[in-house]
Protein backbone atom coordinates (compact mmCIF):
# COMPACT_ATOMS: atom_id res chain seq x y z
CA UNK A 1 0.00 0.00 0.00
CA UNK A 2 1.33 3.48 -1.11
CA UNK A 3 1.52 6.75 1.32
CA UNK A 4 -1.55 8.34 -0.42
CA UNK A 5 -3.78 5.77 -0.07
CA UNK A 6 -3.02 4.83 3.39
CA UNK A 7 -3.52 8.72 4.20
CA UNK A 8 -6.70 8.54 2.57
CA UNK A 9 -7.95 4.96 4.84
CA UNK A 10 -6.13 6.96 7.91
CA UNK A 11 -8.79 9.77 7.05
CA UNK A 12 -11.99 7.81 6.79
CA UNK A 13 -11.26 5.94 9.95
CA UNK A 14 -10.71 8.61 11.57
CA UNK A 15 -13.78 10.27 10.03
CA UNK A 16 -16.08 7.40 12.88
CA UNK A 17 -14.70 9.40 15.30
CA UNK A 18 -17.08 12.07 14.48
CA UNK A 19 -19.98 9.57 14.84
CA UNK A 20 -18.83 8.41 18.35
CA UNK A 21 -19.03 12.51 19.39
CA UNK A 22 -22.45 12.15 17.69
CA UNK A 23 -23.44 9.43 20.22
CA UNK A 24 -21.44 11.18 22.91
CA UNK A 25 -23.37 14.14 22.39
CA UNK A 26 -26.66 12.68 22.07
CA UNK A 27 -25.94 11.29 25.47
CA UNK A 28 -24.67 14.31 27.31
CA UNK A 29 -28.10 15.79 26.14
CA UNK A 30 -30.20 13.01 26.50
CA UNK A 31 -29.21 12.11 30.02
CA UNK A 32 -29.66 15.59 30.77
CA UNK A 33 -33.40 15.64 29.80
CA UNK A 34 -34.21 12.98 31.36
CA UNK A 35 -33.29 13.90 34.77
CA UNK A 36 -34.15 17.33 33.78
CA UNK A 37 -37.95 15.95 33.45
CA UNK A 38 -37.37 14.20 36.81
CA UNK A 39 -36.40 17.51 38.79
CA UNK A 40 -37.35 20.41 35.91
CA UNK A 41 -36.92 22.69 39.37
CA UNK A 42 -32.83 21.69 39.43
CA UNK A 43 -32.75 21.64 35.56
CA UNK A 44 -32.08 25.38 34.97
CA UNK A 45 -29.15 25.04 37.58
CA UNK A 46 -27.34 22.71 35.72
CA UNK A 47 -26.92 24.38 32.18
CA UNK A 48 -23.44 25.34 32.70
CA UNK A 49 -22.68 21.58 33.26
CA UNK A 50 -24.38 20.85 30.18
CA UNK A 51 -22.45 23.04 28.48
CA UNK A 52 -19.29 21.73 29.92
CA UNK A 53 -20.16 17.92 29.18
CA UNK A 54 -21.12 19.25 25.13
CA UNK A 55 -17.77 20.56 24.85
CA UNK A 56 -15.83 17.95 26.20
CA UNK A 57 -17.59 15.47 24.14
CA UNK A 58 -18.08 17.43 20.80
CA UNK A 59 -14.01 18.40 21.08
CA UNK A 60 -13.19 15.17 20.60
CA UNK A 61 -15.54 14.54 17.51
CA UNK A 62 -13.98 17.83 16.26
CA UNK A 63 -10.66 16.78 16.78
CA UNK A 64 -11.13 13.34 14.98
CA UNK A 65 -12.46 15.60 11.98
CA UNK A 66 -9.49 17.86 12.10
CA UNK A 67 -7.45 14.83 12.20
CA UNK A 68 -9.56 13.81 9.13
CA UNK A 69 -8.97 16.88 6.94
CA UNK A 70 -5.12 16.70 7.72
CA UNK A 71 -4.65 13.62 6.68
CA UNK A 72 -6.75 14.08 3.32
CA UNK A 73 -4.97 17.22 2.29
CA UNK A 74 -1.48 15.47 3.40
CA UNK A 75 -2.84 13.00 0.30
CA UNK B 1 -13.46 26.39 -0.59
CA UNK B 2 -13.03 29.97 -1.83
CA UNK B 3 -14.57 31.51 1.44
CA UNK B 4 -11.59 30.53 3.76
CA UNK B 5 -9.29 32.26 1.42
CA UNK B 6 -7.48 35.26 3.05
CA UNK B 7 -6.49 37.92 0.65
CA UNK B 8 -5.08 41.39 0.68
CA UNK B 9 -7.73 44.01 -0.06
CA UNK B 10 -5.47 47.15 -0.03
CA UNK B 11 -1.73 47.65 1.32
CA UNK B 12 0.11 44.74 -0.01
CA UNK B 13 3.39 46.64 -0.17
CA UNK B 14 3.18 47.19 3.66
CA UNK B 15 5.50 45.13 5.56
CA UNK B 16 7.20 45.26 9.05
CA UNK B 17 10.54 43.23 9.24
CA UNK B 18 9.88 41.19 6.38
CA UNK B 19 6.27 39.96 6.87
CA UNK B 20 3.53 41.84 5.15
CA UNK B 21 0.71 43.33 7.01
CA UNK B 22 -1.63 44.11 4.43
CA UNK B 23 -5.42 44.55 5.17
CA UNK B 24 -7.23 41.15 4.13
CA UNK B 25 -10.77 40.78 3.60
CA UNK B 26 -10.12 38.89 7.71
CA UNK B 27 -9.36 42.10 9.25
CA UNK B 28 -11.63 43.86 7.23
CA UNK B 29 -14.54 41.48 8.51
CA UNK B 30 -13.07 41.78 12.06
CA UNK B 31 -13.47 45.14 11.73
CA UNK B 32 -17.27 45.07 10.21
CA UNK B 33 -17.61 42.43 13.87
CA UNK B 34 -16.35 45.65 15.94
CA UNK B 35 -18.46 48.30 13.86
CA UNK B 36 -21.62 46.36 14.49
CA UNK B 37 -20.84 45.31 17.75
CA UNK B 38 -20.33 48.86 18.44
CA UNK B 39 -23.70 50.38 17.13
CA UNK B 40 -25.60 47.23 19.00
CA UNK B 41 -23.83 48.53 22.63
CA UNK B 42 -24.31 52.39 21.52
CA UNK B 43 -27.94 52.12 20.74
CA UNK B 44 -28.96 50.04 24.35
CA UNK B 45 -26.90 51.48 26.94
CA UNK B 46 -29.14 54.48 27.28
CA UNK B 47 -29.84 53.47 30.98
CA UNK B 48 -33.42 54.68 30.68
CA UNK B 49 -35.61 53.46 33.89
CA UNK B 50 -37.94 51.79 31.70
CA UNK B 51 -35.98 50.18 28.63
CA UNK B 52 -36.88 49.84 24.92
CA UNK B 53 -36.62 46.83 23.29
CA UNK B 54 -33.08 47.33 21.94
CA UNK B 55 -32.26 48.28 25.53
CA UNK B 56 -34.12 44.98 26.89
CA UNK B 57 -31.69 43.14 23.94
CA UNK B 58 -28.44 44.95 25.17
CA UNK B 59 -29.20 44.08 28.80
CA UNK B 60 -30.25 40.22 28.18
CA UNK B 61 -26.45 39.83 27.08
CA UNK B 62 -24.85 41.50 29.89
CA UNK B 63 -26.84 39.89 32.27
CA UNK B 64 -26.49 36.78 30.85
CA UNK B 65 -22.59 36.81 31.27
CA UNK B 66 -23.07 38.72 34.31
CA UNK B 67 -24.70 35.38 36.22
CA UNK B 68 -22.55 33.06 34.63
CA UNK B 69 -20.00 34.62 36.00
CA UNK B 70 -21.40 34.93 39.48
CA UNK B 71 -22.26 31.47 39.92
CA UNK B 72 -19.15 30.62 38.04
CA UNK B 73 -16.69 32.25 40.19
CA UNK B 74 -18.35 34.32 42.69
CA UNK B 75 -17.79 38.06 43.63
CA UNK B 76 -14.47 37.96 42.95
CA UNK B 77 -15.23 37.40 39.09
CA UNK B 78 -16.86 40.92 38.84
CA UNK B 79 -13.85 42.54 37.98
CA UNK B 80 -13.49 39.82 34.52
CA UNK B 81 -16.53 40.44 33.36
CA UNK B 82 -15.63 43.07 31.07
CA UNK B 83 -13.23 40.88 29.08
CA UNK B 84 -15.49 37.68 28.95
CA UNK B 85 -18.31 39.82 28.00
CA UNK B 86 -16.18 41.40 24.78
CA UNK B 87 -14.99 37.59 24.02
CA UNK B 88 -18.26 36.28 24.26
CA UNK B 89 -20.16 39.48 22.12
CA UNK B 90 -16.85 39.16 19.42
CA UNK B 91 -17.14 35.89 18.38
CA UNK B 92 -20.98 35.91 18.43
CA UNK B 93 -21.35 38.59 16.29
CA UNK B 94 -17.76 37.27 14.24
CA UNK B 95 -19.64 34.06 13.77
CA UNK B 96 -23.45 34.93 12.68
CA UNK B 97 -21.55 38.09 10.82
CA UNK B 98 -19.89 35.23 8.47
CA UNK B 99 -23.13 33.47 8.11
CA UNK B 100 -24.63 36.46 6.54
CA UNK B 101 -26.02 35.96 2.56
CA UNK B 102 -24.05 39.17 1.94
CA UNK B 103 -23.11 37.65 -1.62
CA UNK B 104 -26.49 38.56 -2.71
CA UNK B 105 -25.40 42.07 -2.54
CA UNK B 106 -22.20 41.27 -3.99
CA UNK B 107 -20.22 41.13 -0.99
CA UNK B 108 -18.67 37.71 -0.31
CA UNK B 109 -18.71 36.93 4.03
CA UNK B 110 -15.75 35.90 5.71
CA UNK B 111 -16.17 34.10 8.72
CA UNK B 112 -13.19 35.51 10.88
CA UNK B 113 -12.94 32.56 13.57
CA UNK B 114 -13.29 30.09 10.99
CA UNK B 115 -9.16 30.58 10.93
CA UNK B 116 -6.78 29.04 13.68
CA UNK B 117 -4.80 32.66 13.82
CA UNK B 118 -7.67 34.43 14.93
CA UNK B 119 -9.26 31.55 17.28
CA UNK B 120 -5.54 30.76 18.63
CA UNK B 121 -4.99 34.76 19.28
CA UNK B 122 -8.42 34.64 21.89
CA UNK B 123 -7.52 31.72 23.13
CA UNK B 124 -3.96 32.80 24.15
CA UNK B 125 -5.42 35.77 25.39
CA UNK B 126 -7.44 33.88 28.14
CA UNK B 127 -4.39 31.69 28.97
CA UNK B 128 -2.14 34.98 29.27
CA UNK B 129 -5.35 36.11 31.55
CA UNK B 130 -5.48 32.60 33.54
CA UNK B 131 -1.60 32.48 33.80
CA UNK B 132 -1.15 36.59 35.06
CA UNK B 133 -3.92 35.89 37.60
CA UNK B 134 -3.53 33.23 38.92
CA UNK B 135 0.56 33.98 39.74
CA UNK B 136 -0.64 37.80 40.84
CA UNK B 137 -2.57 36.48 43.25
CA UNK B 138 -1.07 32.85 44.49
CA UNK B 139 2.24 33.32 43.57
CA UNK B 140 4.07 30.10 43.28
CA UNK B 141 1.08 28.54 45.91
CA UNK B 142 -0.36 28.25 41.62
CA UNK B 143 1.00 25.27 41.54
CA UNK B 144 -0.76 23.55 44.15
CA UNK B 145 -3.62 23.80 40.30
CA UNK B 146 -1.73 20.83 39.80
CA UNK B 147 -1.72 19.14 43.14
CA UNK B 148 -5.58 18.03 44.22
CA UNK B 149 -5.85 18.28 47.92
CA UNK B 150 -7.07 15.46 50.50
CA UNK B 151 -4.52 13.44 47.79
CA UNK B 152 -1.55 11.01 49.17
CA UNK B 153 2.01 12.10 48.35
CA UNK B 154 2.59 8.91 46.07
CA UNK B 155 -0.35 9.61 43.62
CA UNK B 156 0.07 13.71 43.04
CA UNK B 157 3.70 12.20 41.82
CA UNK B 158 1.53 10.67 38.85
CA UNK B 159 -0.91 13.24 38.66
CA UNK B 160 1.25 16.33 38.75
CA UNK B 161 2.56 15.76 35.27
CA UNK B 162 -1.22 15.40 34.09
CA UNK B 163 -3.00 18.00 35.45
CA UNK B 164 0.28 19.94 33.84
CA UNK B 165 -0.62 18.90 30.83
CA UNK B 166 -4.14 19.14 30.24
CA UNK B 167 -3.35 22.80 31.13
CA UNK B 168 -1.33 22.96 29.24
CA UNK B 169 -3.13 21.69 26.67
CA UNK B 170 -6.42 24.53 26.96
CA UNK B 171 -5.74 27.35 25.04
CA UNK B 172 -5.47 24.61 22.06
CA UNK B 173 -8.59 22.43 23.08
CA UNK B 174 -10.15 26.30 22.99
CA UNK B 175 -8.83 27.07 19.88
CA UNK B 176 -9.59 24.12 18.22
CA UNK B 177 -13.22 24.00 19.39
CA UNK B 178 -13.93 27.09 17.35
CA UNK B 179 -12.07 27.16 14.75
CA UNK B 180 -13.09 23.35 13.73
CA UNK B 181 -16.78 23.79 14.76
CA UNK B 182 -17.01 26.91 12.36
CA UNK B 183 -14.99 25.54 9.16
CA UNK B 184 -17.01 22.10 9.34
CA UNK B 185 -20.25 23.94 9.37
CA UNK B 186 -19.29 25.93 6.40
CA UNK B 187 -17.64 23.17 4.63
CA UNK B 188 -20.85 21.09 5.14
CA UNK B 189 -23.43 23.87 3.99
CA UNK B 190 -20.59 24.34 0.84
CA UNK B 191 -21.21 20.45 0.54
CA UNK B 192 -24.88 21.03 0.34
CA UNK B 193 -25.25 23.77 -2.02
CA UNK B 194 -23.18 21.66 -4.28
CA UNK B 195 -25.77 19.43 -4.16
CA UNK B 196 -28.32 21.94 -4.53
CA UNK B 197 -26.49 23.40 -7.90
CA UNK B 198 -25.62 20.07 -9.67
CA UNK B 199 -29.41 18.47 -9.25
CA UNK B 200 -30.35 21.73 -11.06
CA UNK B 201 -27.38 22.11 -13.73
CA UNK B 202 -28.11 17.91 -14.46
CA UNK B 203 -31.91 19.27 -16.59
CA UNK B 204 -32.99 15.78 -15.81
CA UNK B 205 -36.88 15.31 -14.82
CA UNK B 206 -36.30 12.77 -12.67
CA UNK B 207 -32.86 13.71 -11.08
CA UNK B 208 -33.48 17.06 -10.48
CA UNK B 209 -36.05 16.72 -8.32
CA UNK B 210 -35.03 13.61 -6.64
CA UNK B 211 -31.40 15.86 -5.36
CA UNK B 212 -32.70 19.19 -5.44
CA UNK B 213 -35.66 19.40 -3.33
CA UNK B 214 -34.64 17.10 -0.51
CA UNK B 215 -31.03 18.59 -0.68
CA UNK B 216 -32.04 21.92 -0.35
CA UNK B 217 -34.80 21.38 2.63
CA UNK B 218 -31.63 19.80 4.58
CA UNK B 219 -29.63 23.35 4.11
CA UNK B 220 -32.34 25.39 5.24
CA UNK B 221 -32.39 23.13 8.42
CA UNK B 222 -28.44 22.69 8.55
CA UNK B 223 -28.23 26.62 8.47
CA UNK B 224 -30.35 27.11 11.22
CA UNK B 225 -28.46 24.24 12.78
CA UNK B 226 -25.31 26.39 12.10
CA UNK B 227 -26.76 29.51 13.54
CA UNK B 228 -27.20 27.23 16.87
CA UNK B 229 -23.60 26.29 16.94
CA UNK B 230 -22.69 29.80 16.23
CA UNK B 231 -24.43 31.06 19.56
CA UNK B 232 -22.94 27.23 21.02
CA UNK B 233 -19.27 27.94 20.32
CA UNK B 234 -19.58 31.25 21.10
CA UNK B 235 -21.34 30.51 24.76
CA UNK B 236 -18.71 27.33 25.43
CA UNK B 237 -15.72 29.56 24.72
CA UNK B 238 -17.28 32.19 27.23
CA UNK B 239 -18.07 29.56 30.05
CA UNK B 240 -14.80 27.90 29.81
CA UNK B 241 -12.78 31.13 29.65
CA UNK B 242 -15.10 31.79 33.04
CA UNK B 243 -14.25 28.21 34.53
CA UNK B 244 -10.47 28.82 33.64
CA UNK B 245 -10.37 32.12 35.40
CA UNK B 246 -12.14 30.68 38.58
CA UNK B 247 -9.39 27.95 38.83
CA UNK B 248 -6.88 30.69 38.97
CA UNK B 249 -8.53 33.13 40.94
CA UNK B 250 -9.63 30.01 43.89
CA UNK B 251 -7.51 27.33 43.12
CA UNK B 252 -9.82 24.48 43.83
Amino acid sequence: MDAQSAALIGAGLAAIGAGMAALGVGNVFGSFLESALRNPAAADGQQGRLFIGFAAAELLGLLSFLIAILLYLKA
Amino acid sequence: MHQFLVEPLFGQDWAIGGQSIAFTNSAAWMAVTLVVLWIFMLGGMKRELVPGRWQMAVEGFTGFITEMMDSNIGPAGRKYVPYVFSLFMFILFANILGMLPTALFGVHAFTVTSHLTVTGVLALLTFAIVLIVGFWKHGFHFFSLFAPSGVHWTMKVFLFPIELVSFMMRPFSLALRLFVAMTAGHVLMKVLAGFVISGVNAESIILTPLVTIPSFALMIGITVLELLVAAIQAYVFALLTSLYLNDAINLH
